[in-house]
């Protein structure tokens, strides 16, 4: 503990800040106010609703109400009684739960696959309209996307009237949620980097030992290549377990395949009585999300960054 | 071409069929059909009765030139191209800020990044709280004296407020993300540059203007652009914050979301309406996108 707290001032003991000390310390300490100034901008909702969820709702002490500052920041009683209250409840939210993880899980599994299998022959071989191929992928980026929702809702409810595969790809399936997110300019592009930066001389050794493309695929480019497919990943797991609206109407007529993030909203009307219950479904929502980012930060920043270059 | 390599450019094809089948199908025909339905009349009874959309020309255009709602939308939907300032100068600031070595400096990017992974309908949670008229930003601006402390302002609830209530979120949501793409940006600047001009005695202020930002121009044009489209298209945040009503006297109410109330979120289900609707924001967005270009374009020649 000690060492943390004195790191700043032994930065201040080097030669060339002891000749200003004093400024030096102004200036760091000037900095860390602002530093900490935009922590609570930033944090401040996620905090406060943390709070909430764990304040025990009989402690607070006009009734039902948190909106008691600042004692309300300090919970007299902590309890997890909340997080069993809504779950009980309001069964829904286990169930949009178990959704979210299946829309997310289906979601990553096709996009690395379908990602992966598109970038290798863009990074890897030469072959007649590698060009316009490449060009029609750039160009998806920059389409005009603003009714694409309305007629990805008509293909759905079109996929739907197919007997046998209908009900699983169309309209109101985990598929239907699924399948229009997966292929994306932005996956190819992350994947096709790494699969570029392996070592062309690896895959003409393999070649000539005899393996076939989809050997060298699954053999050699496919685990050269982890880092990029956990960036991506994470990426698509964020994603998707935080997408509102084309859930929203791509599940029309199936509320019982709602994820978190259609059923959060919901939630909030239902406990509009009791902000205690929904700041722990909030909770229950966030904190998956949360703890993988601080776990893979530096993946999912790889992958933001793969986005722009 | 022998039969080796035709069999290198096969499998090529069969490694990127699922890849373009998917983008065909849910991303190229959606704009083409959807940019031609903007021209028809077509409605959810033809869609359900297998009828055909019918070719009106420009007719939908007219209805929208006299639709009210659209003109409130469109105003509405330019009025908050206003966060796009903010938010890039503010990000730009605070990845000059955390782009350095100090303690904790980790933690601190790491939080600012936060809002970013909030689900905006878990955004639209908490933010309730905080603008409830018995909520924080109340409590905070009375504390200050700010406020008179018999006021009881419900930010989403005044036609006054609601608008820039939710676009404040759309900032708080956003400067973590476009940090970041600066804290890239800004890796590279080489940084003797910056060390060579505080030697001779330039302020950080001076260092700030004359060498990272025109140093920065391509990210800060990709940031602006990027932020300036997605203001434009702003569609979730009024939808959830005001449970898809516009908001109160329809004070929220953007272009985006009379293309979603004229699809599925009204009792209209008028797809050609909505279609012409959405070609008309994407003609402005793309409008703003060539804007983008010279404005920053001719900046860059400048510096």
């Amino acid at each position: 503990m000690t060492r943390i707290v004195a790191a700043p001032s032994r930065a201040a003991a080097t030669p060339r800040a002891a000749r200003r000390p004093l400024r030096r310390t102004l200036n760091t300490v000037l900095i860390y106010a602002v530093l900490i100034g935009i922590f609570i901008f930033a944090a401040f909702p996620l905090i406060w609703t943390f709070i909430i969820s764990i304040t025990d709702s009989n402690s607070v002490t006009t009734g039902h109400t948190v909106y008691d500052f600042p004692a309300s920041l300090f919970p007299a009683r902590i309890t997890v009684a909340n997080f069993f209250n809504v779950v009980r409840t309001y069964p829904a939210i286990e169930h949009a739960f178990f959704n979210s993880v299946i829309i997310s899980g289906l979601s990553i599994v096709l996009t690395v696959i379908v990602s992966a299998l598109a970038a290798y022959p863009l990074a890897r071989n030469e072959f007649w309209g590698k060009a316009v191929i490449f060009g029609v992928i750039v160009a998806t980026m920059v389409l005009p996307t603003e009714t694409s929702f309305l007629v990805n809702m008509l293909s759905l409810a079109h996929l739907r009237q197919i007997p046998v595969i209908g009900p699983l790809l169309g309209i109101g399936s985990y598929l239907g949620v699924v399948l229009p997110t997966v292929s994306t300019a932005f996956g190819i592009f992350l994947m096709r980097q790494a699969f570029l930066s392996i070592p062309q001389s690896l895959l003409e050794a393999a070649r000539i030992d005899g393996a076939r493309e989809g050997q060298i695929f699954r053999g050699i480019m496919l685990p050269l290549s982890m880092p990029s497919m956990a960036a991506l990943s994470i990426f698509t797991l964020v994603n998707t377990w935080n997408s509102y609206f084309w859930p929203s109407i791509a599940l029309t007529g199936s509320q019982d395949k709602f994820p978190l993030a259609v059923e959060m909203l919901k939630l909030k009307g239902a406990f509009n009585d009791n902000i205690f219950n929904t700041a722990a479904g909030a909770m229950i929502m966030m904190i998956p999300i949360l703890l993988l980012f601080l776990f893979a930060q530096r993946f999912f920043m790889r992958g933001l960054e793969g986005a722009t270059k | 071409m022998n039969v080796k390599s035709l069999r290198s450019a096969l499998s090529s094809y069969v490694f990127l069929l699922p890849a373009l089948v998917l983008l065909v199908v849910f991303t190229l025909y959606p704009v083409l059909y959807g940019s031609y339905l903007g021209f028809t009349e077509y409605t959810a009874a033809n869609f359900a009765t297998n009828q055909p959309p019918k070719w009106v020309g420009l007719d939908n255009f007219r209805t929208l030139a006299n639709d009210d709602l659209f003109k409130t939308g469109v105003l509405n939907s330019l009025k908050y191209l206003l966060v796009v300032p903010a938010l890039q100068l503010a990000s730009l600031a605070v990845a000059v800020l955390v782009n350095r070595q100090l303690p904790f400096i980790a933690f601190f990017r790491a939080a600012y990044y936060v809002p970013v992974i909030t689900s905006i309908s878990l955004a639209a949670v908490m933010w309730d709280w905080i603008y409830n008229k018995d909520g924080t930003l109340n409590w905070l601006l009375k504390g200050l004296h700010l406020m008179n402390p018999s006021s009881n302002e419900s930010w989403l609830l005044d036609p006054n407020t609601a608008f820039w209530a939710i676009m404040f979120v759309t900032f708080w949501k956003g400067f973590g993300y476009y940090m970041v793409l600066y804290m890239a940006g800004l890796q590279t600047i080489p940084e003797e540059l910056e060390e060579a001009a505080r030697l001779d005695g330039a302020t950080p202020w001076h260092v700030f203007w004359r060498i990272t930002v025109p140093l920065m121009q391509p990210t800060i044009l990709l940031c602006s652009l990027l932020s300036t489209l997605s203001a434009i298209r702003v569609l979730e945040e009024v939808l959830v914050f005001t449970n898809g009503t516009g908001g109160p006297l329809n004070s929220t109410y953007t272009a985006l979301l009379y293309v979603y109330k004229k699809s599925f979120g009204g009792l209209d289900f008028n797809y050609g309406l909505a279609s012409a609707a959405g070609l008309v924001v994407a003609a402005i967005a793309l409008i703003l996108s060539v804007l983008n270009f010279r404005y920053f374009r001719d900046g860059s020649a400048r510096a």
